[in-house]
C-alpha cells in the first residue's frame, strides 16, 4: 500500500500518514487545500484533548463548529457534572481524504487513529487504555481555517 | 447429521469469539448498539463497582452491583461513536469497547444545491450534495440509496439514484432547456429536501436587424433599426436589459449605439447615410449587416 509519511515532528507529536488521493469526488483538490485541511484537522485533536482534559468547552471554538462542537461541548458538560476528566493523546493518524464537495464547502476525511485514553474521576486515574479507532470527519471552511463540523467514529468493518 | 453438528459447533465458536472481542472477563457488553437504543452490560463478581462509559461524544458513570446486569434506557447513549467501558472494582479494573452506530433509518437530510441560479442547457451545471443523518444527528454511514430529481419546467425531469458513501451522496445534473424555476429534490425513504433552482436564459444565440426610414423627418433622414426577438440557443427570450450594440460605418467614420433589450427586442435610430453599413452585435454574437441606399 502506497502510504506517504508526512511528518513526525517531535516525539510527542503523532505520526501522520496520508493516503494518496486519486479522486475526492466532484471537485479537484489542490495541494494547498489538502495541506490546510490536514493541518487543521490534526490541530482539532489537540483542541479536543485540551477541552476534555480541562473540561473547558471554549477550547473547542478554534477548531470545531456545528454538530461536532455541540456534541463535544455536551461531553465537557457531562464530565464537569460527574467530576470526570479524560485525556486523549493521539499517537498516530492514517488519513484519507475521500470527498470534496462541488461547491468547495466541505471536505470529508477518514482517519484511522491510535490514541491513549486516560479516565480520571475526581483527579484519580481510573484507567489508561490504548485505542485504535476509525473516525469520519467533515470539515468546512471558515474565515481563516477549516473547522470540524462532523466528527464520528466509524465501527470496524 | 455430522455435518449439521459441525456447522452448529463452528457457529457457536464464532459467536463466542465475536462476543469476546467486546468484553473482558468481568464485563459482557454488546459489540455494537444502535444509537438511542436500550442496552445492558453484564458484570461478574460481587460487591460494588463503578462503571464508566467514555467517548468523545458522551460520558456516563454508574454505581453498580457486581454480578448484576446494568441496564441503559433508550436515549441514554444517542451519540454514535467508539466507547470505552471501564469497570472499576475495589482491587482491579476491567475494560471493554463497543461502538454506537447511527440509526439505520435516516431522519434528516442536509441538502446543499448549487447554484441557485444558472443559465439553461448547462451540462453538469447543477450539483447536489446530501448528508444523511439519523434522529440524533449522527451521520448514517451505512450505504443508503438517495434519489435526486430535477423537475418543474417543461419536458421530462431528470432522476438519478445514488448510493451514499460514509453518509454522503452527491450528483451533478444538467440545467433544463426552458427558463423558469425548477425543483431540485433529494429523497431517501420518507425523508426529502427541496431546493429551488432558477434557470435563466443563456447568451443570445443569433441576432438579426431590420431597417426602415423613420416617418418623422424632423432632423434629416434617419433609420429606424430593430432586432428580431433576441433568443438564446434553446429559444428562450433573453432578459430585458441585455445590451445590443448597433454600429454604423460611413465614409471612413464609425458610430455606435448601445441599446438594452426591451420586451425581447432592441430598437434605435441612426442617420440614414446613403451607402452606410450597419451591423449589430451582442456578447460574442454578430448579427447580419445592412447596407443602406447605394454608394
Amino acid at each position: 500500500m502506497a502510504l506517504t509519511a508526512m511528518s513526525v515532528l517531535a516525539s510527542d507529536q503523532p505520526a501522520v500518514r496520508i493516503e494518496p488521493t486519486n479522486s475526492v469526488g466532484p471537485r479537484p483538490l489542490e495541494k494547498q487545500t489538502e495541506t490546510a485541511v490536514i493541518r487543521d484537522y490534526l490541530e482539532s485533536w489537540s483542541s479536543l484533548s485540551s477541552a476534555l482534559e480541562q473540561n473547558r468547552a471554549d477550547l473547542l471554538d478554534a477548531d470545531f463548529v456545528g454538530t461536532a462542537k455541540e456534541k463535544l461541548a455536551a461531553t465537557v458538560q457531562e464530565q464537569t457534572k460527574l467530576g470526570i476528566q479524560t485525556r486523549y493523546r493521539d499517537t498516530s493518524h492514517d488519513l484519507q481524504l475521500v470527498f470534496y464537495s462541488p461547491e468547495g464547502l466541505s471536505i470529508q476525511l477518514l482517519d484511522t487513529v491510535e490514541y491513549d485514553l486516560q479516565v480520571l474521576d475526581h483527579d484519580k486515574l481510573q484507567t489508561t487504555q490504548h485505542i485504535r479507532a476509525r473516525y469520519v470527519a467533515v470539515l468546512t471552511p471558515t474565515e481563516v481555517r477549516w473547522k470540524v463540523r462532523l466528527f464520528q467514529a466509524k465501527p470496524a468493518e | 447429521m455430522k455435518f449439521r453438528f459441525s456447522s452448529l459447533l463452528v457457529g457457536l465458536v464464532l459467536a463466542v469469539v465475536q462476543l469476546a472481542l467486546a468484553q473482558t472477563s468481568a464485563l459482557r457488553l454488546p459489540r455494537t448498539i444502535e444509537a438511542g437504543s436500550k442496552f445492558s452490560i453484564q458484570s461478574s463478581g460481587s460487591g460494588k463497582g463503578i462503571l464508566y462509559i467514555v467517548g468523545p461524544g458522551q460520558v456516563l458513570r454508574r454505581n453498580i452491583q457486581l454480578g448484576e446486569t446494568t441496564f441503559f434506557a433508550p436515549g441514554d447513549l444517542p451519540n454514535a461513536g467508539h466507547y470505552l467501558a471501564v469497570l472499576v472494582k475495589e482491587s482491579s479494573t476491567d475494560t471493554g469497547a463497543f461502538d454506537i452506530t447511527a440509526a439505520s433509518q435516516p431522519a434528516t437530510l442536509s441538502f446543499l444545491a448549487k447554484p441557485s441560479r444558472l443559465p439553461v442547457d448547462l451540462h453538469d451545471g447543477i450539483s447536489g450534495v446530501v448528508y444523511i443523518f439519523d434522529t440524533f444527528h449522527n451521520l448514517v454511514l451505512q450505504p443508503t440509496q438517495v434519489s435526486f430529481q430535477l423537475s418543474g419546467v417543461a419536458g421530462a425531469g431528470q432522476i438519478q439514484t445514488v448510493t451514499s458513501h460514509d453518509g454522503i451522496a452527491w450528483t451533478k445534473m444538467n440545467s433544463g432547456a426552458k427558463e423558469g424555476a425548477a425543483q431540485f429534490i433529494a429523497r431517501t425513504g420518507n425523508v426529502s429536501g427541496i431546493r429551488m433552482i432558477q434557470q435563466v436564459p443563456g447568451d443570445p444565440c443569433s441576432l438579426r436587424i431590420n431597417a426602415r426610414l423613420s416617418s418623422q423627418p424632423s432632423s434629416g433622414q434617419r433609420l429606424k433599426l430593430e432586432t428580431d426577438p433576441v433568443r438564446d440557443c434553446s429559444g428562450n427570450a433573453v432578459p430585458d436589459g441585455t445590451i445590443v450594440t448597433f454600429t454604423e460605418s460611413y465614409n471612413g467614420g464609425e458610430s455606435t449605439v448601445d441599446v438594452p433589450v426591451k420586451q425581447g427586442v432592441a430598437r434605435t435610430e441612426m442617420p440614414a447615410y446613403n451607402g452606410a453599413r450597419i451591423s449589430v452585435a451582442t456578447g460574442v454574437v454578430m448579427g447580419n449587416e445592412i447596407r443602406w441606399g447605394k454608394e
